[in-house]
């Protein structure tokens, strides 16, 4: 599903990530870990297209297509989607609102006519409850006054609404306390299929329980330095970091 | 550009004598230049620079199905309308059944009026104001709105001032009078609108007095013709425990001046001024308000928003004065702008002249740009780019946006905001 080859990109001439490979499938998890500062939320803003950085070298393939000169939002339309670190505030953009206009934008892009009111309602009904959220939030201004963890159910509400065919879930764990992370790692098993992937992008194994990968990366420096099953995530957790700077 | 005093104006000597003095006055003060500090970052001269027709004498007629879109025409109102400054009574719906909704010529002119007229008309009109004085020395038309005590007028009262274009140059000046008594309701929705490309410039005068417990609301949608210009002098008195807005909405037009100024005549008052100015081009738009606190325990409140784009200029200059004697009062000014174009430009000045001590003041002027983490944010779920600018640009108009209070105009103006964006969005905010 994505092939990533020799990646390379920086902002203003710093390169942060120096030649990752990086290989997906339908119907896997990745998870990606690694300290601060190794890349990770780079490469996740690179593949959803943050125009912040630029990319110099390599190619990022979706489903035999380079999506390096998609847009943002024409790569969210090939079913890239990307569950924010820190979700931006909208003040005066209802949730349901900003969801209306997302998916109806997808489905223009894709040749289909707007989804009907009806269907709408139903599809936020239905997804909200999924994630246990509080209906409330769905008309109050998108992710504005709401505290970390409302914020990141919200961000994973929208995955659910959107269908992606590849998530990448940025540092989702943090701000969730251990209530909130079980609720959104099970909306994310339940959105896990043959036919769409995930990338995990963590700290910690914490959300690894919850969420199992199929393999694990370790990035450093910008490059991934290691490999490996579901294990190696535990491996980390008891080692620390410290020991793939040497690898 | 030649005045002459062509029309049968007044019979009255009172009125006679306020025209002569505004004649007097405008004549020694002449049109605002740059050098005047209110003026400063307007110039008049492009809009001068031209051999307005300021009589027209021939009646023209226009097909209300041509003029249909410029009428809220969703909800029943009453309507007064005029076209290049002479009344339509085809288009118009007055009324005395109860309260005047009428001209102002006849206000002007028949006696049973006369005691009302002499009370109110040119009373706080600004004598300092060459404009002003321009349009009292000349105006011949315009609403004449007298609610008595204790009414709720039933449904909104729409003025619009249509040109024609049969004049190739047009100088329009009509002239509003609006008396809300004691414990009454009204809400006036106000429009110019030019029909052709040629040239209009329309210096209105608008005087408001709010009695004891009255409420108005005053909306003025400023979607002109590009080459429509308008200068709008409002003014507003209130009297004591009444609640008085006024909301200008400018979104066309070549050059818009709205000059609002709010006075208090007694206590536990309440007001508010709103504005969202979206421009492009070379359009400008500025817009002068004041606020005077003359009385305790008086509030105002006021948001202006603006989003600049291309070469196009604002400004935004708001007086806040709090008399010594005006203790307890609570004045609230906000004034927010977004530069999207390169040349665009926005010159803010909040002045607070504050004499009391016992007070709550505060004002807050931004001048941003779009936030580039929320476009991609957006756009990073599907919304492109444009779209992505739209809804955030919509969302920073919206507290102003919602504060209308007649659902049919919040949805216009809404609308108006799309168009002037240039999107669509499958909803309203």
């Amino acid at each position: 599903m994505l092939e990533i080859k020799n990646l390379h990109a920086g902002i203003e001439n710093k390169g942060i990530l120096r030649g990752i490979n990086l290989k997906v499938n339908a119907g896997e998890v990745h998870a990606i870990m690694g300290p601060n500062g190794s890349g990770k939320s780079t490469l996740a803003a690179v593949i959803a297209g943050n125009e912040t950085y630029e990319v110099s070298k390599g190619t990022i393939v979706l489903e035999d297509e380079d999506i390096l000169e998609l847009s943002p939002d024409e790569r969210a339309h090939k079913g890239v989607f990307l569950s924010f670190q820190y979700p931006v505030e909208i003040p005066g953009v209802s949730t349901t609102n900003f969801m209306k206009t997302a998916i109806n934008a997808k489905r223009k892009a894709n040749g289909l006519e707007d989804l009907p009111a009806k269907d709408m309602l139903k599809m936020i009904r239905e997804k909200s409850a999924l994630l246990e959220m509080d209906r409330k939030f769905l008309s109050r201004s998108l992710n504005e006054g709401f505290s970390g963890g409302e914020k990141k159910r919200n961000e994973i509400f929208q995955m659910a609404m959107l269908e992606p065919k590849l998530a990448i879930l940025d540092e989702t764990d943090s701000g969730l306390d251990i209530d909130a992370l079980k609720v959104v790692a099970n909306g994310v098993n339940k959105l896990k299929s043959k036919d769409n992937a995930v990338i995990v992008i963590t700290h910690y194994q914490r959300l690894l329980d919850y969420i199992i990968p199929d393999f694990v990366h370790v990035l450093y420096n910008g490059k991934i330095v290691k490999s490996g099953g579901k294990e190696l995530a535990h491996e980390l957790e008891e080692k620390g970091y410290d020991w793939v700077k040497n690898l | 550009m030649v005045l002459e005093n062509q029309g049968e104006l007044d019979l009255d000597s009172n009125l006679h004598d306020i025209r002569t003095e505004a004649i007097n006055a405008f004549e020694k003060q002449g049109f605002p230049t740059k050098k005047d500090e209110e003026w400063k970052y307007t110039s008049l001269k492009s809009v001068l620079n031209h051999d307005y027709s300021v009589f027209p004498t021939a009646e023209n007629s226009i097909e209300f199905k041509d003029v249909k879109k410029y009428f809220l025409h969703e909800i029943d109102s009453y309507k007064v309308v005029f076209i290049d400054g002479i009344y339509s009574s085809f288009l118009s719906e007055t009324t005395h059944d109860g309260f005047d909704i009428c001209l102002m010529s006849a206000a002007l002119k028949k006696p049973k009026y006369k005691m009302v007229i002499d009370n109110y008309f040119n009373k706080i009109a600004d004598k300092k104001n060459s404009i002003t004085n321009l349009n009292t020395a000349f105006a011949m038309e315009g609403a004449y709105i007298n609610i008595g005590k204790n009414i709720v007028v039933p449904k909104p009262i729409q003025i619009l001032n249509f040109s024609t274009g049969n004049e190739k140059e047009i100088l329009l000046q009509p002239r509003n009078l609006v008396i809300v008594g004691e414990n009454s309701y009204v809400q006036i929705i106000e429009r110019h609108q030019s029909l052709s490309s040629n040239v209009v410039l329309t210096n209105a005068v608008t005087e408001i007095f709010a009695n004891k417990r009255a409420i108005i609301n005053y909306y003025k949608i400023q979607n002109d013709d590009a080459n429509a210009s308008l200068i709008d002098n409002t003014y507003v008195q209130q009297k004591e425990n009444s609640i008085a807005s006024v909301n200008t909405y400018s979104f066309g037009g070549k050059l818009t001046r709205n000059n609002v100024e709010f006075y208090h005549e007694g206590e536990h008052v309440e007001s508010h001024i709103n504005g969202i100015s979206i421009l492009n081009g070379k359009q400008h738009v500025d817009n002068h308000t004041l606020m005077h606190h003359k009385y305790p325990n008086c509030e105002s409140f006021e948001i202006y928003k603006g989003i600049y784009d291309d070469a196009s200029t604002g400004v935004f200059n708001g007086k806040v004065i709090v008399n010594q004697e005006a203790q307890k009062t609570n004045a609230f000014q906000q004034n927010n702008n977004i530069l999207i174009g390169d040349k665009a430009s926005i010159n803010a000045k909040p002045q607070l002249e504050i004499f009391a001590d016992d007070v709550k003041c505060s004002h807050g002027c931004t001048i941003g740009q779009l936030d580039e983490s929320a476009l991609f944010y957006m756009q990073s779920r599907g919304i492109p780019v444009k779209e992505a600018k739209a809804l955030l640009l919509y969302a920073f108009s919206n507290e102003v946006v919602e504060k209308i209070k007649i659902p049919e105009l919040k949805s216009r103006i809404t609308k108006l905001i799309a168009m002037k964006l240039g999107v669509q969005l499958g909803f309203e905010i």
